[in-house]
């Protein structure tokens, strides 16, 4: 079972829907680690103990700290979202996709890593090379709890649009097998996605997508995504509840409280006061649910 | 169905060809790029069927409409053969690197009634959409300026191996980056009559431009600036804004938000008050069928298909109005024949200030 409340990282990376001189302001607040740390351990003492984030550079600085002081935070937990996708595509824009590829394998210490990236690379072994990116990705969790592993949204629906179906499995075996861990999809076309993912048996998938009471960037539109969250079988996880900012917090936790068997709400905020409420409301919306 | 094949597989191709593929009324029957890497990929793991060579996959494939993503070097050929056999053509920005063989493909186009598109999807994004019907409302009165910027992190060292570094092959800020915001100026104020004052400058790069800076002069007396740069870091990926000022207000819209100053009310911009009025993207975004980095992506070729079924030769985004672009890029380029400025080998300042503080 995931938690009922994720902390999303959005806002420590400059990401921001609604608008970008607000993205910038939250990039500046955010460029030293103990800021981004003062926030997490807010949101820890208000009772969020999962951290779902994208495998960013900056985020192997906070696996480092919470490596280090793993007393302090005895049940935390992340769940990596992979790959931080504009550093693949700035490589791919820079050097060529086969070059940025090599560059994005594993490079420093196992030989035989290299080694076998080059031959999968060769041979078009699209597994193996996608084994090693996961690894690549995964290496800054080393020694923490990672209990569900995602693949970003523009990956999943990338490849979901290119029909490379077999690479959901082999994304899906290898998180199992390696990492023991649940693998997740975020997608932005949930009935697309379950319709493939039930095609090759992979059943009752953890999938994290928008589910907002406007049917902000819920492809194939609010009712079909209501008519399969009731419907489907499969673990959502709701992301983009409060539509960034579009819907009121109250009535945004509602609507997706309202909705069966929605596992988990993610979200990102930077105030104490935001995490309060936004925790609160779902705990209590939930309980009366 | 329409049967549509798609050429050039890079990084914006393999994106279209992701939402080709899902669309609904597309049959993608085949795909085409000279990587063999590539097209083996893809046609192992997603069943594509692939050619290596574009004049062979014309000959031997049934088909109705093509989309070209192919470095833009290669456009006006690959355009021309596809308009002979007849084909409704979805073409990558930048349209053509010579206004010649623009000219010459729009008539093409025209005169054979087929659908034409070049993929400028800014136009195709809910805030400059938005933007750009309350300028040609009138509510900013009359407009005197304005401007469009447009920066990201592409070139930040000075290295490169593709062709976005080679000048030849319209690599470079202007052909990738500043033309973007030259359609949007087109496409919010309308195309400008001449330009002046043309900076292109390679911070890192050795051939080509990182950065370009120049005045728009319009017939009616207006200006306005461009202000292009993609080796900004500080930027996590592309941003572009365009900014309008008018007699009665200003207006500035980037992918998020549109921002708008009215002096007085304006019956086009309903419930805006006088001064400022934010409209935010979830209020202005059209919900798309299939979602792959942006709605405008999708909306693009959606737009593509319904020309197709209706036949709608004069809609967004046709040749005739990538020419537009193309025209104040050439403007740009003739500016500056021979005087692009590129990195000096002396040291730089800031290398000696540097080196005294080591």
């Amino acid at each position: 079972m995931m938690d009922r409340v994720l902390f999303g990282d959005n806002q420590f990376f400059g990401v921001n829907h609604m608008s970008e001189e607000k993205a910038r302001a939250q990039a500046m607040r955010f460029q030293d680690l103990p800021a981004v740390l003062e926030v997490l351990d807010t949101a820890y003492q208000e009772g969020i103990r999962t951290f779902m984030c994208t495998t960013h550079d900056r985020v192997a600085e906070i696996c480092d700290h919470f490596r280090a002081n793993a007393a302090k935070y005895p049940d935390y937990q992340f769940y990596p979202c992979m790959p931080y996708a504009h550093k693949y595509a700035n490589a791919v824009t820079e050097h060529g996709m086969i070059e940025a590829l090599r560059m994005l394998l594993p490079q420093e210490g196992a030989i035989a890593a290299m080694l076998k990236g080059g031959a999968a690379l060769a041979t078009k072994d699209i597994e193996a090379i996608m084994q090693l990116l996961i690894d690549a990705e995964m290496k800054m969790f080393h020694g923490l709890s990672t209990p569900v592993v995602f693949m970003q949204n523009v990956i999943t629906d990338l490849l979901l649009g290119l029909r490379m179906n077999e690479c959901f499995r082999i994304f899906h075996d290898h998180v199992k097998s390696r990492y023991g861990a649940e693998p997740g999809y975020i997608t932005m076309n949930v009935p697309r996605l379950l319709d493939v993912l039930e095609a090759l048996d992979i059943d009752n998938p953890i999938v994290c997508a928008n589910i907002n009471k406007i049917g902000f960037r819920m492809c194939g539109g609010i009712a079909l995504y209501e008519q399969t969250i009731a419907t489907r079988r499969f673990r959502p996880v709701a992301m983009s509840v409060l539509a960034s900012g579009a819907i009121a917090p109250r009535e945004a936790i509602e609507y997706v409280c309202r909705q069966p068997k929605i596992e988990s709400i993610v979200f990102g905020a930077s105030s104490r006061g935001n995490i309060r409420q936004t925790k609160t409301l779902i705990d209590e919306l939930t309980v009366t649910a | 169905m329409i049967r549509t094949a798609m050429v050039g597989l890079g990084k914006m191709g393999l994106s279209h060809l992701a939402i080709l593929r899902a669309h609904p009324q597309l049959d993608l029957v085949a795909g085409c790029d000279s990587t063999a890497y590539l097209t083996d990929i893809l046609s192992k793991y997603s069943g594509l069927k692939c050619h290596a060579d574009f004049d062979r996959m014309l000959e031997q494939e049934q088909l109705d409409a093509i989309v070209i993503a192919t470095p833009s070097k290669l456009h006006a050929a690959m355009v021309e053969k596809a308009l002979n056999r007849g084909l409704h053509v979805f073409c990558e920005k930048p349209f053509v690197l010579d206004v010649r063989d623009g000219e010459r493909l729009v008539s093409l186009a025209e005169s054979k009634g087929l659908v034409n598109q070049v993929g400028y999807h800014y136009r195709f994004v809910g805030a400059f959409k938005e933007a750009a019907r309350i300028v040609k409302s009138g509510a900013l009165g009359t407009v005197h300026h304005v401007r469009a910027e447009a920066y990201g992190p592409v070139v930040l060292r000075p290295k490169g191996g593709t062709w976005r570094s080679a000048k030849s092959e319209g690599g470079g800020a202007l052909y990738d980056y500043a033309c973007h915001a030259v359609d949007l100026v087109n496409f919010v104020a309308g195309p400008p009559a001449s330009v002046g004052g043309v900076v292109r400058h390679g911070v890192f790069s050795q051939d080509v431009d990182d950065e370009v800076y120049c005045t728009l002069h319009y017939a009616n007396g207006a200006s306005g600036q461009l202000c292009v740069n993609w080796s900004d870091e500080s930027f996590r990926k592309m941003s572009t804004k365009v900014s309008v000022w008018g007699t009665h207000g200003r207006i500035t819209a980037d992918r998020q938000e549109c921002q708008i100053y009215l002096r007085e009310p304006h019956a086009a911009v309903p419930g805006a008050s006088k001064g400022w009025t934010i409209r935010y993207t979830t209020d202005l975004t059209e919900e798309v069928w299939f979602y792959l980095r942006g709605e405008e992506y999708s909306a693009q070729i959606d737009y593509f298909a319904q020309s197709i079924r209706e036949r709608r030769t004069d809609g967004e985004n046709t040749f005739r109005s990538a020419l537009e672009a193309d025209r104040v890029v050439s403007m740009i380029v003739g500016e500056t024949a021979g005087m692009l400025t590129m990195p000096s080998a002396q040291p730089s300042r800031a290398t000696l200030w540097s080196r005294l503080f080591k």
